[in-house]
């Protein structure tokens, strides 16, 4: 696989911990706007406490859980505009949100996907776990069994929303869903490990691959806006 | 007259769905102005009215789908009354 990039460029990290998902969406549109602005770009780095989020293409009928559940275990639901359709999110879950201006690279959104991809699937090389891409669906994959999703965002060629990352995620959680509108089994690093993972460890792993594929250097860290 | 049309997104991405107009037929908009929000399976993008002037045509609803190349929307240039 091929770098996206032609030269290397400076871009900020920005690693949020575990936060609500409202709260890094706004942050995402304003370093959106930012970028637009000729901000260098954001990786945006953390975790969500668990919700269920419904992209522009979800039908109600993949939530497989009643509004009642949702109630009783105080799980929100946030409609988002990003691609793809009903997902989860779960401590355990590493996000990765790459504000990017993507006229520096390529306007493909396919293109853009497969980089993702191939973070995914460098990461997962880090810790000796064989992903791969299945023909015709989005996202890295265990044998037949997903552990990475992706959807996102594009603003005037900026991109926002991003990768998802099962790395100790509680996967008895997905039951709650019909993961991206698929038939398909949700796997973790941990699970294929049997073991915990250190999201410090993937956390650091991570932006390497993701800096080498895109042709980035942190230039600095950035505390929460 | 200035037709809006559904850019280029990359190869072998030939349509995209609307999902919502941030604009209605007679508003007035500004090139920068992200007029439409359109989806491919796993994207959301933004299409921007590129002209300055006023929205006189909207040709697809929302859930519809559209080629690349076709136009999404027409905007008279001319017709800047109340602009700002």
């Amino acid at each position: 696989m091929e770098q996206a990039f032609k030269n290397i460029s400076a871009c900020q990290l920005m690693d949020c911990g575990c936060m609500d998902y409202k709260q890094t969406y706004a942050i995402q549109k304003k370093c959106v706007e930012e970028t637009l602005q000729g901000a260098d770009p954001t990786i945006m780095i953390c975790e969500h406490p668990l919700v269920l989020t419904m992209g522009r293409l979800s039908k109600e009928e993949n939530i497989l859980c009643s509004q009642d559940t949702l109630q009783k275990r105080n799980i929100e639901v946030i409609r988002v505009d990003r691609g793809g359709q009903v997902t989860l999110h779960a401590p355990g879950q590493m996000m990765v949100y790459p504000i990017l201006d993507l006229r520096k690279y390529k306007k493909d959104l396919k293109y853009y996907f497969r980089i993702l991809e191939q973070v995914g699937i460098d990461l997962l090389n880090c810790f000796d776990i064989l992903g791969s891409r299945l023909s015709g669906k989005t996202g890295v994959f265990v044998g037949d069994k997903k552990l990475i999703s992706i959807g996102i965002g594009i603003r005037k060629w900026i991109s926002f929303h991003g990768m998802a990352i099962n790395v100790n995620t509680d996967l008895e959680l997905f039951s709650m869903i019909k993961p991206c509108g698929l038939d398909v089994s949700m796997t973790s690093m941990s699970q294929i490990k049997q073991r915990q993972i250190h999201m410090s460890e993937v956390k650091t792993r991570l932006i390497d691959c993701f800096c080498r594929r895109f042709g980035l250097v942190i230039q600095q860290e950035v505390g929460v806006k | 007259m200035k037709q809006v049309v559904l850019p280029e997104l990359g190869e072998g991405i030939e349509t995209a769905t609307i999902a919502a107009w941030n604009v209605k037929k007679g508003d007035l908009v500004k090139k920068e102005d992200d007029i439409v929000e359109l989806v491919t399976d796993k994207a959301s993008f933004s299409v921007s009215a590129g002209f300055d002037g006023r929205v006189i045509e909207l040709q697809f609803q929302e859930g519809e789908e559209v080629a690349i190349g076709e136009t999404l929307a027409v905007i008279d240039e001319e017709n800047k009354k109340g602009f700002l």
